[in-house]
């Protein structure tokens, strides 16, 4: 792949020729001191009268092992070689021949040169002997174009029946690779391919088999006849086989659950292949069987029987491809599982780390309460000899196990204890330490366990990082403690021994421990007195604030942990505003919006913990639009900081930007809605693209004829549109206050133009007014409404008044599936879905989704949807309204209804 | 590589490295590993993750970046097929069979490190006839051995026994033919 000129990649095999040491090593190889040059020099024996077959396939090799190498051929290099050797084609020698072969396909240039050897590679195509018939039609396919291949087409399918083998498979491989680029050209083949695949030759069954299911992948009704007629006939190859297990489980896949009871259609084929001769073929059933959705138990037996005696196999490559199956088992069916335990204890002790990594975290999601104890001491003695990234597998499986059953959490927090005592990496650690986190706050019962060890872990912690964590957990979680005095020595002790960030959060720690516990508040003040000597800034800063606050001023013990509800952005803003202004006023925090009250995620987020590691290996995914980002906050800074707008209020909602102009052209507007109580405001970004002119004065007038229910209220304008960077202007119009007002608008851009003078690089005096008229700009009842979390639905609709209700039916049309129909509908109503439903699951085919929102006026609208898609991928959808009054509730269909 | 049906077994790359963890010959046959340096950055990351093991009885299996790799050491050489991690293990342990024992047979039982080199036309070919652009060619090793040598395309599984017979039938008959040109 790595063949010809592109690739700038020193060879790998650079300085190591001249290197003196590795010498006795290398001296045996034929290519000792082999040199690019020298080669191509050589390769000058293709353009002999005389061919010497020897010698030239030799050349080829030397050339081929450079290549290898990852050796780069010029542009110009490959040419000369590839000249060279369609020179060879006049020498009838096959060992020559199939080097030659193997040349070209890694030695091609161009679609220019390719045509040199095509006549060759066509003449060898129809040649008596088998394997040029095969190998030339490996090498055209691989090199031509679609035009050549309509020229040799005929061949093709001629070679795709060919009786034998060896130009059979070749021809049928081919064609799996042309169908990429030549569909429509490998279509035309079916009739050949179909032939094929009765070939009583394994590996053209196979490929044939392949080949025949592409061409019809993209039709659903095919593919189950396909599916259907080959599990009638017999298919000998246990390739093939492994296709039609494949196809199969797709097909299930793809239809209906049957109902209760009842056996889904072709079990009875996979359970058949998990007595099939070959093994390849019993592991894909028993996999199949495995991977089904809504696996039942009775279902699962038979596979989970031969995989169980894959456990006991002599061979690595099938117990890792049975533990691993297995493995995925026990998250959904621990119980079918647990009769490979036997097994899988044995094979703890395997060679192989990865199987038995494997076997052990398989072993602890199907173990019970009453086997914790006998697995944590198999786990101890396994632990010290397997790497890192499997000790992490095991510490997020023990983790679970302890969610699992809490009553053990003492055993297994010990276990945990004594792992993070021993040697790791720093990702080891952290694991450990996020899975003592994540149990301290599960478990109420093992905080204070939890804590203890952590204690333990922070006197001999190498990683800065952790010992922050730990330290502000314990100021944290510490003073609630019984006995919050105890971990005072621990906190003390790092304000001694470590460096300066791990001393600075150990006084912020026991500062908490001074100001939520009064008794202890004398004691720490002592203890911090001693640290105003220390030799960091921070430590001694931080040190000096707490004393102060602990003492009763600046704020008293209260302001210890001050809890800064505000946006941090907003923040940040403000700040740089203070900074940028005069700074003889003190800044003054009330006019920082205020950040909505922390959304408690799952993990140890409330910790103050980076969850990620944590949410991710409990395989909960979060939903991804539950993420989405909130436009609103970001642009609310920004419309604070102009005066004209400031007296209009909170903005409401801000739409997501929508291009005005098209691409390309000479003035870029992008423009973003602000929704008002009583006033929309939109935003224009504008951009000029071209660097000859200045475009000052820029403004944007509206007509209004098709949007009656608003009124231009003003304009603040642009004083000059940036070169290719954004300027905002804004035009202002108001509506009856609370009003879903709604219409299309016609904007025009005003500016006045300077022509630069490109002699001096300077704007002329004189300019002159200009317009440019812009696309039209919609405003619909999706922009009144944002999307607004609920914690339960189903009683925030039950309060809210029946009479509003209103339900209505919609034709989506065709679509690609339920899950895109699904989130076409969530863009379209901008309102955020609630309990995971937006998510629908593979293969459905109906789904409900559960969506809140509100409207401008904080006045609550939900919405449930229930779709459904038939066979040919239409989609129809039932929508559900109720809200705080049945206008709303129309304008949430009107929004369906226009879209 | 784009268009290929998702249910097809797909072979990453087949790798033959010495045991110092160098490459001897190698292919790859997807994307993941355009260039030279990616190349040799997995090459040393398996080479890291497998060297301490013993592949010698049986072949070994490691999953990881992942990719799931086969891999069974013969003399001083390293034989190694990766394969997507959703794949069939056992597909790719029908290639790493096809690979090594293909090339066993092409070097006369003489697999190391020393006849590899000398013979690498033969060790390219068989790669090459193994798999074609990641699908699977074929995985017999007497047929593969007999296709890269020419000797013979069809090489059914029997491939050696049938020639000798051939060979001896064809002494048998010109011996006839002698006979009775001479008995002429």
């Amino acid at each position: 792949m790595a063949a010809t000129a592109q690739d700038s990649q020193a060879p790998l095999r650079g300085p190591e020729k001249k290197d003196e040491d590795r010498e006795d090593e290398t001296e045996f190889s034929p290519f000792y001191g082999i040199d690019k040059g020298a080669v191509l020099q050589e390769a000058r024996v293709f353009n002999d009268p005389q061919i010497d077959p020897r010698r030239c396939q030799q050349v080829i090799t030397k050339l081929l092992y450079l290549l290898n190498q990852g050796e780069v051929f010029t542009k110009k290099e490959a040419a000369e070689v590839f000249f060279g050797v369609t020179k060879l084609f006049q020498k009838q020698d096959i060992n020559l021949r199939r080097m030659m072969y193997l040349c070209i396909k890694d030695i091609c240039p161009g679609a220019d040169e390719v045509i040199i050897v095509t006549s060759s590679l066509m003449k060898d195509m129809n040649s008596k002997v088998d394997l040029f018939r095969s190998n030339s039609v490996r090498v055209l396919c691989k090199i031509i174009d679609g035009q050549l291949l309509a020229q040799i087409e005929r061949y093709l399918k001629q070679a795709i029946v060919d009786k034998s083998p060896v130009v059979a498979s070749a021809a049928l491989v081919s064609a799996s690779h042309l169908l990429g680029n030549n569909a429509e050209i490998v279509k035309r083949w079916i009739n050949e391919v179909q032939e094929a695949a009765q070939n009583k030759n394994n590996m053209v069954q196979f490929h044939a088999v392949a080949l025949l299911h592409a061409l019809r992948a993209s039709d659903r009704l095919a593919i189950s006849k396909l599916v259907t007629s080959l599990t009638k006939a017999s298919v000998k190859s246990p390739l093939a086989q492994c296709l039609l297990v494949r196809y199969v489980a797709q097909v299930i896949q793809d239809s209906q659950p049957g109902a209760n009871g009842e056996q889904r259609p072709f079990y009875d084929f996979l359970e058949s292949c998990l007595r099939h001769k070959a093994e390849v073929v019993i592991f894909e059933a028993a996999r199949a069987i495995c991977n089904l959705r809504d696996v039942t138990a009775r279902e699962l037996t038979p596979a989970i029987t031969v995989l169980q005696l894959f456990l006991s196999s002599s061979k690595p490559v099938l117990r890792f491809a049975a533990v691993r199956t297995l493995n995925k088992v026990a998250m959904t069916h621990p119980l079918a599982v647990t009769h490979c335990n036997i097994d899988m204890e044995t094979l703890i002790s395997d060679q192989n780390r990865s199987i038995a990594t494997l076997a052990i975290t398989t072993l602890l999601k199907t173990g019970n309460e009453s086997s914790v104890e006998k697995l944590l001491k198999q786990i101890g003695s396994f632990m010290s000899d397997i790497a890192d990234d499997f000790k992490i597998v095991v510490v997020e499986a023990i983790r679970s196990l302890c969610l699992k059953f809490p009553t053990k959490q003492r055993a297994l927090m010990n276990f945990l204890s004594g792992v993070l005592r021993e040697e790791g990496g720093f990702e080891y650690k952290k694991a450990i330490v996020q899975s003592i986190l994540v149990l301290i706050q599960e478990i109420p019962d093992a905080k204070e366990t939890g804590l203890g060890h952590l204690c333990e872990f922070i006197e001999d912690c190498e990683f800065t990082y952790l010992s922050t964590q730990v330290l502000h957990l314990l100021g944290q979680e510490g003073p609630k403690t019984k006995e919050p005095s105890k971990y005072i020595r621990y906190i003390y002790n790092r304000i001694i021994l470590e460096n300066a960030t791990v001393r600075a959060a150990a006084v912020s720690a026991l500062a908490n421990f001074g100001a939520a516990c009064e008794p202890l508040r004398p004691r720490i003040i002592v203890l911090l007195r001693r640290a105003l000597a220390d030799n960091d800034d921070e430590v001694r800063d931080r040190a000096t604030l707490h004393l102060q606050q602990l003492e009763g001023k600046a704020g008293g013990p209260d302001a210890v942990q001050p809890r800064l509800d505000v946006n941090i952005t907003a923040m940040e803003k403000a700040l740089s505003d203070y900074l940028a202004g005069p700074t003889d006023k003190p800044f003054d925090i009330s006019v920082v919006p205020k950040a909505p009250p922390p959304v408690r995620a799952s993990g140890s987020s409330a910790l103050g913990l980076a969850t990620s590691t944590a949410t991710n290996s409990s395989g909960g995914a979060a939903p991804t639009s539950a993420a989405r980002k909130d436009p609103t906050a970001e642009y609310a800074e920004l419309l604070r900081s102009i005066p004209q707008l400031a007296p209009l209020g909170e903005v409401f909602k801000s739409c997501e930007p929508v291009a005005l102009t098209e691409k390309d052209t000479e003035y870029s507007v992008f423009c973003v809605k602000h929704v008002y109580e009583g006033h929309v405001v939109f935003q224009f970004n504008c951009t000029n693209t071209i660097a000859e002119q200045v475009l000052e004065d820029v403004s944007v007038a509206m007509d209004l004829a098709e949007a009656s229910d608003f009124e231009e209220a003003f304009t603040v304008p642009l004083d000059q549109m940036p070169l290719n960077g954004v300027g905002q202007c804004f035009t202002v119009v108001t509506r009856q206050p609370g009003a879903i007002a709604t219409g299309k608008i016609v904007n025009i851009l005003k500016f006045k133009v300077k022509e630069i003078d490109p002699s001096t690089g300077e704007a002329e005096e004189e300019g002159y007014e200009d317009e440019y008229v812009l696309e039209d700009l919609e405003v619909s009842p999706a922009d009144y409404v944002k999307p607004t979390l609920l914690g339960n639905f189903r009683k925030a609709w039950e309060e809210l008044d029946p009479a509003t209700e209103k339900e209505d039916e919609y034709g989506l049309g065709t679509r690609e599936g339920l899950q895109e129909a699904v989130e076409a509908v969530i863009g379209i109503l901008g309102m955020q879905p609630c309990e995971g439903s937006e998510a629908v699951p593979p293969n459905a085919r109906s789904h409900t989704v559960l969506l809140a929102g509100i409207f401008v006026g904080y006045q609550q609208v939900l919405v449930r949807m229930s779709f459904g898609i038939d066979a040919t991928n239409n989609v129809a959808m039932k929508l559900v309204v109720r809200a705080e009054s049945i206008e709303l509730s129309e304008a949430i269909h009107s929004i369906i209804q226009d879209a | 590589m784009a268009g290929v049906d998702p249910t097809l077994p797909i072979v990453k790359n087949m790798l033959l490295l010495d045991s110092e963890g160098k490459r001897i010959a190698v292919k790859y046959y997807t994307p993941e590993w355009s260039t030279v340096a990616q190349q040799a950055s997995f090459e040393k990351a398996l080479w890291n993750k497998t060297s301490r093991t013993n592949a010698r009885a049986e072949a070994e299996i490691i999953m990881f970046d992942n990719v799931v790799v086969v891999y069974k050491y013969i003399g001083d050489l390293m034989f190694y097929v990766t394969g997507s991690q959703d794949e069939n293990e056992l597909v790719l342990y029908t290639v790493l069979q096809a690979f090594y024992e293909s090339v066993t047979i092409l070097l006369r039982q003489q697999v190391e490190k020393k006849t590899v080199l000398e013979n690498l036309d033969l060790v390219l070919l068989a790669i090459d006839e193994i798999v074609d652009g990641g699908i699977i060619l074929e995985t017999e090793p007497a047929v593969i051995a007999s296709r890269v040598t020419m000797r013979g395309a069809d090489g059914e599984a029997p491939a050696a026994p049938l020639t000798e017979q051939s060979f001896t039938k064809a002494f048998a008959s010109a011996k006839e033919h002698l006979a009775r040109s001479l008995l002429k």
